[in-house]
């Protein structure tokens, strides 16, 4: 691939599953948990939070010079609000409805740690091209597991992919009885725990050390 | 009265943050090892919690909400700032955070040992901001948001003292290595949450 080096292509796409921001660095698990119980809001929330995460990162990276240390905090987090309001707004105009689902979710991705983890840890440090592609490679690890988290509450707790009904139910007639305590609070933290267990037994140097 | 106590219990309880919202969850996982780090964490949420809820309720009430600055002159009732909610919000949380860091060091050297390392952790806590735009998504008024505030705090106090004083015991216990640190932390907040739910029944 000519269009990026080896570093590049680390960095887009190593948060996948080598280095997955919420398997691994267990950040951002915040928002990962409340968005998930239907595949559609998990989908534009992962969208918005890669969108901000990327532009974050740019333009913090190109920045970096001129931004006193002591401040750098609030001059992060003010470009991370700012994107915020932007998304925020744009989702209230042309997706009124998943918008008002996704209630404060949406605003919490200012205090998402992925976000402000990767602007202070690498954009900081690096030129703004591969900071650009960290965030959206971090934004895409995060997407991934919030999909599939996404995609096993739905699909066990309502029958349907996407809103379309994939298995019929029993109250209209089909086989499938749905579990909707894969709808509920715990059961997004028992699939996250199982999903990390998987992720570790297939990516053993994961493991923690006792 | 009685309508202050209901929120009460409802926000430490039946809705509580980390566990049927789960906000905070990055500090919630990242400082629960030991029950004396947990508590101070927790101790640094309810106090950030109890100052800046209230603070963003007027804000949000006397500046940004539509009609807001009707205060300042008869002319101005068109002016809706809410878009800046965020960012007012946010802005809030860090200079409150800041400000109570420099007035611990200064007056309370003592509490300021043990809270001041957490201090700086809470303005990119979730559970903060959360309370914050629950609180501007309810409509809170000035004393609701006061106790909603504590409440909140509370909630995600006892919350992770409780999971520290299990990750404790859990550190004796050998489960397969995939599961081990963060995995088993996950099933052990699930069960939590299930027990949180038990609450869902009390009303005044």
């Amino acid at each position: 691939m000519a269009l990026f080096d080896k570093h590049q292509r680390a960095a887009l796409f190593d948060p996948l599953l080598a280095n997955n921001p919420i398997g691994l660095q267990m950040l951002g698990i915040c928002s990962a948990l409340a968005v998930t119980t239907r595949m559609d809001k998990a989908l534009v929330m992962s969208v918005s939070l890669t969108v901000v995460a990327a532009l974050a990162s740019l333009a913090v990276s190109l920045i970096r010079k001129y931004t006193p240390n002591s401040v750098r905090i609030i001059v992060q987090l003010a470009i991370i609000s700012s994107l915020v309001i932007v998304v925020d707004q744009v989702l209230k105009a042309y997706l009124y409805e998943i918008s008002l689902e996704l209630s404060v979710f949406v605003g919490l991705i200012i205090t998402n740690c992925i976000v402000l983890g990767r602007t202070e840890g690498f954009a900081m440090q690096n030129s703004p091209w591969i900071s650009l592609l960290d965030g959206i490679g971090n934004g895409l690890g995060y997407s991934l597991v919030l999909l599939a988290v996404g995609f096993i509450r739905e699909f066990f707790g309502t029958g349907r992919v996407f809103g379309f009904q994939v298995l019929p139910l029993v109250s209209e007639g089909g086989w499938f009885y749905p579990n909707s305590m894969f709808l509920l609070a715990p059961a997004a933290f028992f699939i996250i725990g199982v999903l990390i267990w998987f992720l570790r037994t297939w990516k053993p140097e994961q493991q923690e050390k006792n | 009265m009685e309508h202050y106590l209901s929120l009460l219990v409802k926000s430490v309880f039946i809705e509580n943050v980390a566990l049927a919202f789960f906000l905070g969850m990055c500090s919630f996982l990242a400082c629960s090892r030991k029950v004396e780090t947990a508590l101070g964490l927790g101790l640094a949420v309810v106090f950030v919690q109890v100052l800046t809820l209230p603070l963003n309720n007027l804000l949000l009430h006397y500046l940004l909400a539509e009609g807001a600055l009707t205060w300042l002159h008869d002319s101005l009732n068109w002016v809706d700032l809410t878009f800046l909610t965020f960012i007012v919000f946010i802005s809030t949380i860090a200079a409150t955070v800041q400000i109570v860091e420099m007035a611990l060091d200064r007056y309370f050297p003592a509490l300021y040992t043990s809270l001041g390392v957490f201090l700086p952790l809470i303005a990119v806590n979730c559970a903060i901001l959360g309370g914050s735009l629950f609180m501007a998504e309810r409509d809170y008024n000035f004393l609701e948001s006061v106790v909603f505030g504590f409440g909140t705090g509370f909630g995600f106090l006892l919350a992770i003292v409780a999971l520290a004083a299990i990750r404790e015991r859990m550190a004796y216990a050998n489960p397969p290595g995939g599961l081990r640190g963060l995995g088993i932390t996950f099933i052990a907040v699930g069960l939590m949450s299930i027990g949180f739910m038990m609450f869902s029944g009390i009303q005044f």
